[in-house]
């Protein structure tokens, strides 16, 4: 054969792969409103950086007929290539071959990028759209999901791993997800659960459509398990790209600078914050009030919004923020929102983004279900995380802060490297009200006007204890400071944080509680 | 977020705070009382064996129904002594999680 033959028979070869499941199965694929494996790597990436491994690699079936069928690329496409001009590894499934169904040389396409993405020291990203195992295959598709799970494992806390669901990603298959970092659902197009709605239906008698039992909304809003709802493919790719921008490849480097900007004027804090702590606010007008640019990437938006998670910079440096959100449930800590918190704390804590943390919150919510659901357990991830953490860590006590929840969101008591408190900072054990009616239960019982005596009791407790004084003078608050000079203060002691080094004793792993 | 954007009263340590609710908050189960004397599907099944009869006495651990389910036959023992009132189901019956089964005295 001559070199022109050999070319020619290798774009033959090249192209036919490459159309995937065929012209038909395309178009079946667009009119459910999904994008091709192909197209979305490509929407993703950088323009003409994807690099393709493994093309050719044959599926390992070979009972049930399939040894005489071909499956192009065993329904995924691997390979690495650019987001903002830094490199990334990347797999896709294509649901055109065989449902995007898992078998072994599937699974062992998606274990060696993996592989070479630890060992490159670059983000992982895994787009699924797969029917699950393929059942032909038998346990070699079960091994192949077991290995994939090891290694997100063995990857954790070494480099970013992304999770995109855009198609069904079910049973077994959604543990990769689950050990990954961040999880990108889309409206409609994701579905994610453990078993679908006709076992729930014959098993348990329940009957639920699969958007409702584990769809994009449900994801977000519901178990917490996706961190981004968007409502197309396209802007699910703007939102990948936008996290990448804030987070570093790996775990020995730091996130990327960019230029300083100061936030945008309309934000001036002395409108933000109500004095009077029983009303409420958007924490995020407080966040928005110091960033760079007002830009903030908010992270699981609508779950637990009780408290608020995400990445801005702060002169041009990415910091992980974790603010109490006033505006709903009065900002307590439950159950849900220390899950949340804890696990952004040990993300940023592993990627080295320091930590800014903004606190108004009145304590832990009380109640039958919140203790049931095991809230001493919960509630303790976030003490652990913020203990654990040896990343810059600043506070600022916006308002209130109570009882077990001072303590909890990154007091000087769990290692904060810098405390500050505005003046309307109330940090007491608890709200006057309550503290009143204890200590000064007889008194109010006795009098003759019990109501005016614990307005007066009450109104003693507020004026001697409900302000920011008391922790000052002792040394548990750094600096009582003008809230306009926030972001001067913030952007002074990130700068001398820089260099931080904090050790702790050796250990194999801690043991956090679940 | 789940919730009606309403600005709700939220009383915590006797302090009222003005606050939007979540819905998993507002709709959250509220808690009661179990009362001893009720005997209820713990899972949904069928019934596949009854054990006793209106008025039986029966001790802690003895079985009362056979219910099937997940294809498994779940043994219902009794969970105290006392006298059975009424068995509200029949061998055979499909019943629904939380379905009362039998009534004690």
């Amino acid at each position: 054969m001559s070199f022109l033959s050999k070319l020619k028979e290798f774009f033959f070869k090249n192209d036919k792969i490459k159309v995937g499941g065929g012209e038909k199965a395309n178009l079946k694929q667009a009119a459910m409103g999904k994008m091709t494996a192909r197209e979305r790597i490509n929407a993703l990436l950088d323009e003409d950086s994807f690099f393709e491994f493994d093309l050719f690699v044959k599926h390992a079936g070979k009972d049930f007929g399939m040894d005489k069928k071909d499956l192009p690329a065993d329904g995924v496409i691997t390979g690495s290539g650019t987001i903002l001009g830094y490199p990334v590894c990347i797999y896709a499934q294509d649901f055109t071959v065989a449902g995007g169904s898992l078998g072994l040389a599937h699974a062992r396409k998606i274990t060696k990028i993996m592989d070479h993405s630890i060992k490159m020291g670059i983000p992982l990203i895994g787009i699924n759209d797969s029917g699950g195992a393929r059942i032909q295959e038998g346990v070699n598709s079960l091994a192949g999901y077991g290995e994939i799970f090891y290694r997100n494992t063995l990857a954790s806390g070494v480099i970013p791993q992304i999770s995109v669901i855009l198609g069904p990603c079910a049973g077994g298959a959604v543990y990769s997800p689950a050990l990954t970092d961040f999880v990108f659902v889309v409206d409609k197009i994701s579905k994610m659960f453990i078993t679908g709605p006709e076992v729930i239906k014959t098993v348990l008698g329940e009957e639920i459509s699969m958007e409702d039992l584990g769809g994009a909304k449900i994801q977000s809003e519901i178990t917490g398990n996706a961190h981004f709802f968007a409502q197309t493919e396209m802007e699910c790719f703007e939102q990948i790209r936008r996290l990448c921008s804030f987070i570093p490849f790996n775990n020995s480097k730091k996130a990327n600078p960019y230029p300083a900007k100061n936030p945008k004027s309309k934000y001036a804090v002395e409108n933000i914050i109500p004095a009077d702590p029983s009303q409420p606010y958007d924490v995020r007008r407080v966040i928005y009030s110091i960033v760079d640019d007002s830009d903030f990437f908010e992270v699981q938006e609508f779950w637990a919004a009780n408290i608020v998670i995400g990445f801005a910079r702060i002169n041009g440096d990415t910091v992980g923020i974790v603010g109490n959100q006033p505006l709903v449930l009065a900002g307590v800590l439950d159950v849900d929102s220390s899950d949340k918190a804890a696990r952004f704390i040990r993300f940023c804590d592993a990627f080295n983004i320091p930590l800014l943390t903004l606190v108004d919150l009145p304590g832990y919510l009380p109640g039958v279900d919140q203790e049931y659901a095991g809230v001493i357990r919960h509630g303790a991830k976030i003490l652990y995380a913020y203990s654990e953490a040896t990343v810059p860590k600043v506070t600022v006590i916006l308002r209130k802060a109570y009882g077990g929840g001072y303590i909890a969101m990154c007091s000087r008591h769990l290692g904060a490297d810098f405390v500050f408190a505005w003046p309307t900072a109330e940090i007491a054990v608890m709200g006057p009200e309550g503290a009143a009616n204890i200590i000064f239960k007889n008194e109010i019982a006795e009098a003759g006007d019990p109501n005016e005596m614990r307005r007066q009791k009450v109104a003693e407790y507020t004026e001697k204890f409900a302000n920011p004084y008391v922790a000052a003078s002792n040394g548990y608050i750094d600096a009582v400071i003008n809230p306009q000079e926030t972001r001067k203060f913030l952007i002074q002691t990130l700068q001398l944080s820089k260099q931080k080094k904090e050790s702790r004793p050796l250990k194999k792993h801690g043991i956090p509680p679940f | 977020m789940n919730s009606d954007n309403k600005i709700y009263k939220f009383v915590i340590d006797d302090t009222v705070y003005e606050t939007k609710l979540t819905d998993k908050f507002r709709k959250r189960k509220l808690y009661a009382k179990e009362n001893p004397d009720l005997v209820k599907a713990f899972i949904p099944g069928i019934i596949r064996e009854i054990k006793i009869k209106n008025g039986s006495i029966v001790k802690t651990g003895d079985v009362l129904l056979i219910l099937e389910a997940m294809k498994m036959k779940n043994v219902v023992a009794s969970h105290r002594d006392g006298k059975i009132k009424e068995i509200k189901v029949k061998t055979g019956e499909m019943v629904i999680k939380n379905q009362l089964l039998l009534e004690f005295e």
